[in-house]
């Protein structure tokens, strides 16, 4: 079976005035209907890959690949209206922080019935029972009144539950999901990680996690890929994540707390200048 | 490992709490109108009492015997001690009564009955004009920032509000009066219908409408539309930058972001999900612009004639007729008050997060 998606030496750089600003440099990967995570530090260009496969990256960036495909879809000479035929559709995006993330005056079903309306020819009462039916999926109960609420009369997990169910409804085959659970309370992110996890196992949908935590990457993912100044510098299975060869990896391994050790100093991550090149 | 939230996790208030938030809403909205009403009548009886015009020799004149001077003092209440004198002042403005004009020998709540429609209708079809323009050139101006039409949408901001109104005032007669003939004479409405047409309401646009009289109508609009679209044009100017700077807040949210990964059309992503939210705070920019066309143009309406409450004060100021310039003081000072609560009251419906606190 041919991958859903595959990314060949993808570049996507910003012109500046100071010059030619590259924030992703060759990246390549495939992904079937599988969990990739992706890892790095600030400014490694793990989101920008993402926003580049959704096609989000502002229009004065320049995007160059050798192959980037999606089903079968050149995603570099599709139009502008195909590409937006698929996001929502079949590849779809969950964002950091719902507070910033969801359209603070319209209610969370309209928002949710938006994306379902938008590809779908389905009537409103329809369209409304299936958003209810998507919010409760996402283990929000009274979600008939939840539909009626507006994001800032939610909480930040019930309101990522609502993001997830906006992006999710159109049931699309791909899902990035952008540090999904950076911006939640400790507490709130497993629920929420237990949501995706189970809906991305039913549905059969491939994943990319673009997170900076690494455990919770490596706990949750199939394959890992650490990214380091716009390269991938190390593809690894998770599970053998404990056996990484390469030094940065290694070094965001030891910075990692461990509960019983007393490990002072705390290790400081080591970034040589020669694994940016 | 999957838990249901529990309900308290809604933030969600039951029908009995948000119902004592609206009535609290209101009882709030009660005392500011108060207060602000009787600031302004302090402030007006202040002024009415420090300036050098005495109001008994305003009506008298100079000439008259101090016997009938006294008389009228006494008569006028002014011999009472202040605080008296503020409690009538204040009992007479409450019933509407401003005393009369002595420029026009009427009361002068007849006046403003005659002058403020004037007004109203000027400011309020330059008001419709300035933001039916303005807030499509902001929104086009935020979208495609730092290309031509950003430029030229800038040019014409700036022109508007730097370039005198009276000098707009008096070229745009001069071309569309004098040299096209496009529209009539300065004034409210031709000489002809001025007694075949008996307003009811003094919008005189309105009254020609609801009487049918078609004439009268395309004479009334021949007047008003080149008043109206110069100040439909200065406040343009203002209402479209300030459209262009709060899309542009609005389009570098995230929730701009999550409305592009959801697959929407550019189109409805500008002028439905942005412009929704940039309509929160451009409600108050557009109602103080029409708060500001309201207290009367002076200018634009001495040039083009318009019998308004702008030029009425005014020449009421000139002639040191105190009556007619402290009514119209009051009279637009609550207008004043009722805009700001109607653009409150609107900000609040438009913007979910500040119902009901």
């Amino acid at each position: 079976m041919s991958p859903l998606l595959t990314v060949e030496d993808l570049r996507v750089s910003f012109p500046t005035r100071t010059g030619l600003v590259e924030a992703v440099r060759g990246v390549t990967f495939s992904l079937g209907r599988e969990r990739l995570g992706i890892v790095g530090e600030s400014g490694s260009g793990k989101s920008q890959t993402g926003r580049a496969i959704m096609g989000l990256t502002p229009p004065h960036a320049r995007i160059t690949a050798k192959t980037l495909n999606f089903d079968g879809i050149d995603l570099l000479k599709a139009s502008p209206r195909q590409r937006r035929d698929l996001r929502g559709n079949r590849v779809a995006m969950i964002l950091q922080d719902p507070k910033y993330s969801l359209n603070p005056v319209m209610t969370i079903g309209r928002q949710i019935v938006e994306t379902l309306r938008t590809h779908r020819k389905i009537g409103s009462s329809e369209a409304k029972e299936r958003a209810i039916a998507m919010l409760e999926a996402v283990q929000i109960r009274d979600a008939a009144r939840v539909f009626d609420l507006h994001p800032h009369e939610v909480s930040g997990g019930m309101g990522q539950r609502a993001m997830i169910a906006m992006m999710l409804i159109a049931e699309p085959e791909l899902l990035i999901a952008d540090e999904p659970t950076s911006a939640l309370d400790v507490t709130v992110q497993l629920d929420v990680l237990a949501i995706l996890d189970k809906l991305v196992s039913e549905r059969g949908m491939g994943l990319i996690f673009v997170s900076h935590d690494l455990r919770l990457v490596s706990s949750f993912c199939d394959r890992v890929i650490v990214m380091y100044a716009g390269r991938i510098v190390e593809e690894i299975a998770a599970a053998d994540l404990r056996n990484a060869r390469h030094p940065y990896t290694q070094g965001l391994l030891s910075c990692m707390p461990d509960i019983g050790n007393d490990r002072h100093p705390l290790p400081v991550l080591d970034r040589k200048p020669e694994w940016a090149l | 490992m999957t838990l249901p939230e529990t309900s308290q996790m809604v933030a969600g208030r039951s029908k009995g709490a948000r119902a004592r938030g609206r009535a609290a809403v209101v009882a709030r909205f009660l005392v500011v109108i108060v207060t602000t009403y009787l600031g302004l009548l302090a402030v007006t009886f202040f002024i009415g009492r420090v300036i050098p015009i005495d109001p008994v020799l305003a009506v008298l004149g100079d000439r008259a015997p101090a016997h009938v001077v006294e008389r009228v003092r006494e008569e006028m209440g002014l011999n009472l001690p202040l605080y008296q004198q503020f409690f009538r002042y204040l009992g007479d403005a409450l019933q509407g009564n401003f005393g009369t004009s002595v420029l026009t020998t009427n009361p002068v709540m007849t006046d403003i009955r005659r002058v403020l429609p004037a007004t109203v209708e000027l400011a309020t079809l330059g008001t419709l004009i300035g933001s039916l323009i303005g807030v499509p050139l902001g929104v086009l101006a935020a979208v495609k920032r730092g290309s031509l039409i950003d430029q030229a949408v800038r040019i014409i901001g700036l022109i508007g509000y730097s370039v005198p109104i009276f000098w707009l005032a008096l070229l745009s007669l001069l071309l569309f009066y004098a040299q096209l003939r496009w529209v009539a004479f300065p004034g409210r409405i031709d000489v002809v219908y001025e007694y075949t047409f008996t307003p009811k309401t003094g919008l005189f646009l309105l009254d020609s409408l609801w009487q049918r009289q078609w004439d009268v109508f395309r004479d009334v609009f021949r007047h008003i539309i080149l008043p109206a679209s110069l100040l439909g044009y200065v406040s343009l100017a203002y209402i479209s930058r300030m459209t262009r700077n709060f899309m542009l807040n609005e389009l570098s949210q995230e929730y701009i972001v999550a409305a592009r990964a959801k697959g929407l059309s550019e189109t409805r992503i500008i002028w439905f999900h942005a412009l929704r939210n940039a309509a929160v705070p451009l409600v108050t920019v557009i109602a103080l612009s029409y708060a500001s066309l309201l207290e009367g143009s002076v200018l634009t309406e001495t040039v083009f004639a318009w019998p308004g409450i702008g030029l009425y004060i005014t020449n009421s100021l000139q002639n040191a007729d105190m009556n007619a310039v402290l009514g119209g003081t009051i009279v637009i000072g609550s207008i004043f008050i009722a805009i700001n609560i109607l653009s409150d009251i609107l900000y609040r419906t438009l913007d979910p997060r500040t119902r009901a606190r």
